[in-house]
């Protein structure tokens, strides 16, 4: 027996572990010592582990500093949110303009569902994150909408008040939305009617006292937007554009990494749109069976919908698919590029571009449609050494991401974020060159949701290592960004603050949106007049 | 009742080489996630195919029931590994970690057609070391040291002189 113990040679280490044991032990002769160094046989294998694993807690603390100092991350504050410290508030009163299917996303983010759709989470297990969702003290007590159908949906909507916490005010349908901004008992309005209609309504509700969320884009014309943004800033009311990306923590960890330039100078910036369906590309008059979805004359206010556009006859593709016709909006520019453009302004306020070309084709959807399906545009920002570009195409889903590119790294942000090291960068020159900084793949990333890898054979630990950027959602919690987007619009307006997607923001964002509408149109590339603030 | 005189010397030496390894391998599988707080399973169980994937999919549906997965989970390889190095209720902590360890590898078994967005370790063809490791550990529960190297022995003992002498 003392040979096996030789063996293993665990003798020494156990002896003196057990010697007080030993002692007492011997002396009553129940159990021999050499019945304790077998029983102890597991502490010297044990404290091998521990002497390791102590080693390794030493180093990937040193790396992780040393990769944080090199990136200028060291001293990295991360934003600490407020959410979910509910406190006793008015309710604020909101009619909802439009009542389509943008409403019911909105109207879920206020905290108000439809029955089925309740019904719908709870089977698929997605119900409890909504139900988790701040209480943002408001009711919907209006719905206008020229569809009667959606109209009613509406009202099944707001009355909905699953949600502990939900108002048990009375909602009413409005025949125009004229009607609802008469009503002194609306305090704020949301617009989320087909683009053309924006920013008359706006101006309208402002106008009438209304704090306002207004869906993107947020104007079809120069006039329009011009006369938005002269109304709101005369105005004391409460503007917030309909943006929500830039909600998500990524954005706010970004925007910590772009300010503490651990990208370099950037210079350029690809943004893109990806999609391949039918649903993507603006088909949705079908339901699920193929047949038209419904609605006719009778049940739509045809001559309401069209508002200022021009005539035409009433159809369901138009209905349904008004995105495709450059009479209600601008296409990709203004139903996509818009949250591209709000991305990367909230970041950098790289605000109006000198210059923009774009160009594009109807190339793969040969429908009745006006709107290019590929679609291309170049912002020019000299005076600030930068180039935005925009590349949106509805015929492939080949994921391009969103990168803003520096001298010294790149930064792809999507749901996460990702920086790669350039292999050329000046400033982390000493760290690429010592091996410290590997510029094959990314450096560090960031991803609110998810943490490491799992499972026994995981060869990913080293994969998903060094992740220094590591945080959780909220609290651990999965937040629906509008609900973000609409919570700042209601602080705002109850604390007197200027929300992030402002009059200000907005107006950069419509005229960089025009510009590259005009520029497709017109096949030239077209100018912004500083002086005279206008597009030449 | 095993006692050392079953084995031979190297056969004993092994059984033991093997115990110790696949505990410290279980029992830092727990630390380093103990180690690190935002550690969840739910990648793991993302990336399910096959029989538990349908297991794998209710458990990621319920944030409150995949804490309490990722808990258990954490824990249970930090006692399995202690229990293993240290030979104490050895035989359940080793039916235990190859029952855990054998879950493992049913959630993404390398079988001919399924395909796994995370990297892998090595070649595998249905055989991987996730299986290998179960196996083994079952294994290990079959052909016990504890009753000659661990706490069971020292217990074990002490219970047999106690009962011997009448003391204590």
């Amino acid at each position: 027996m003392a040979e096996n113990n030789n063996n293993t040679g665990e003798r020494e280490p156990a002896k003196n572990q057990s010697s007080p044991d030993s002692t007492e032990h011997t002396s009553t002769k129940d159990i021999s010592r050499r019945t304790v160094l077998k029983a102890f046989a597991g502490i010297p294998v044990a404290g091998i582990l521990g002497y390791e694993w102590f080693k390794k807690i030493n180093y990937d603390k040193n790396k992780k500093d040393r990769i944080a100092r090199e990136l200028g991350l060291d001293k990295m504050e991360f934003p600490v949110s407020d959410y979910g410290k509910d406190a006793k508030r008015d309710t604020l009163r909101i009619g909802i303009i439009g009542f389509g299917r943008r409403a019911e996303q909105l109207s879920a983010g206020l905290g108000f569902m439809h029955p089925d759709e309740v019904k719908k989470r709870e089977n698929n297990n997605t119900l409890i994150s909504w139900l988790e969702q701040e209480d943002l003290h408001v009711a919907i007590t209006g719905i206008c909408d020229v569809f009667d159908l959606h109209a009613e949906r509406g009202l099944t909507v707001a009355n909905n008040s699953v949600r502990h916490g939900a108002s048990k005010l009375s909602v009413k349908q409005y025949r125009t939305y004229q009607d609802m901004l008469a009503d002194e008992s609306i305090d704020a309005v949301i617009i989320s009617t087909p683009d053309h209609h924006h920013a008359s309504m706006a101006i309208d509700a402002v106008k009438a006292g209304k704090h306002v969320y207004l869906e993107k884009s947020v104007a079809h014309t120069e006039e329009e937007l011009n006369e938005l943004y002269r109304t709101v800033k005369e105005s004391s009311i409460v503007f917030q554009l309909g943006h929500q990306i830039t909600q998500s923590t990524v954005f706010k960890q970004a925007k910590e990494i772009i300010g503490k330039n651990v990208l370099g100078k950037i210079t350029l910036i690809e943004t893109t749109s990806n999609r391949n369906t039918a649903e993507g590309a603006w088909i949705r008059h079908l339901d699920s069976n193929g047949n038209p979805k419904p609605g006719d004359l009778k049940s739509i206010d045809w001559e309401r919908w069209l508002g200022n556009a021009p005539y035409v006859p009433f159809t369901i593709d138009r209905y349904y698919n008004w995105t495709k016709w450059f009479a209600y909006d601008t296409g990709l520019i203004g139903q996509l590029f818009t949250h591209e453009f709000d991305a990367v302004n909230q970041l950098l306020r790289i605000g109006i571009p000198q210059s923009v070309s774009s160009s594009g084709g109807i190339y793969y959807w040969k429908d009745n449609r006006e709107i290019p399906d590929s679609l291309h545009c170049v912002f020019e920002y000299p005076h600030k050494d930068l180039t935005l570009l925009y590349s949106g195409n509805l015929a492939s889903s080949r994921s391009r991401g969103r990168v803003f590119m520096g001298h010294d790294a790149s930064m792809e942000l999507g749901n996460n974020i990702k920086i790669t090291v350039d292999r050329n960068s000046t400033q982390y020159k000493k760290g690429i060159d010592s091996g410290l900084i590997d510029t094959g793949s990314p450096m560090l990333t960031y991803n609110p949701g998810a943490g490491q890898i799992d499972a026994v054979t995981s060869a990913s630990e080293k994969y998903y290592a060094d992740r220094g950027l590591t945080n959780t959602v909220i609290n651990g919690k999965q937040i629906d960004v509008t609900h973000l987007h609409l919570r700042e619009w209601l602080d705002c307006i109850r604390e007197n603050k200027t929300p992030s997607a402002n009059i200000e923001v907005a107006y950069e964002e419509g005229i960089a949106c025009l510009m590259a509408h005009r520029s497709y149109l017109e096949k030239r590339q077209v100018f912004w007049d500083e002086v005279n603030r206008k597009i030449v | 009742m095993i006692n050392e005189k079953k084995y031979t010397k190297a056969q004993l030496i092994f059984l033991l080489v093997l115990r110790f390894v696949i505990g410290w391998h279980v029992l830092y599988e727990g630390i380093s996630k103990v180690m690190n707080p935002q550690w969840t399973s739910a990648n793991f169980l993302q990336e399910s195919q096959g029989i538990l994937s349908g297991f794998s999919g209710w458990i990621l549906s319920n944030s409150s029931l995949l804490s309490i997965v990722d808990f258990l989970n954490i824990w249970g390889l930090v006692l399995i590994g202690l229990g293993l190095i240290f030979g104490f209720l050895f035989k359940p902590a080793a039916i235990a970690g190859s029952v855990l360890i054998f879950i493992y590898y049913l959630s993404v078994p390398p079988l001919v057609g399924y395909e796994y967005t995370l990297p892998s370790d090595g070649s595998n063809l249905v055989i991987n070391r996730t299986l290998i490791e179960a196996v083994a550990l079952f294994g290990l529960a079959l052909f016990p040291t504890n009753e000659v190297f661990g706490l069971d022995y020292f217990i074990s003992s002490r219970q047999k002189g106690t009962l011997q002498h009448g003391r204590k």
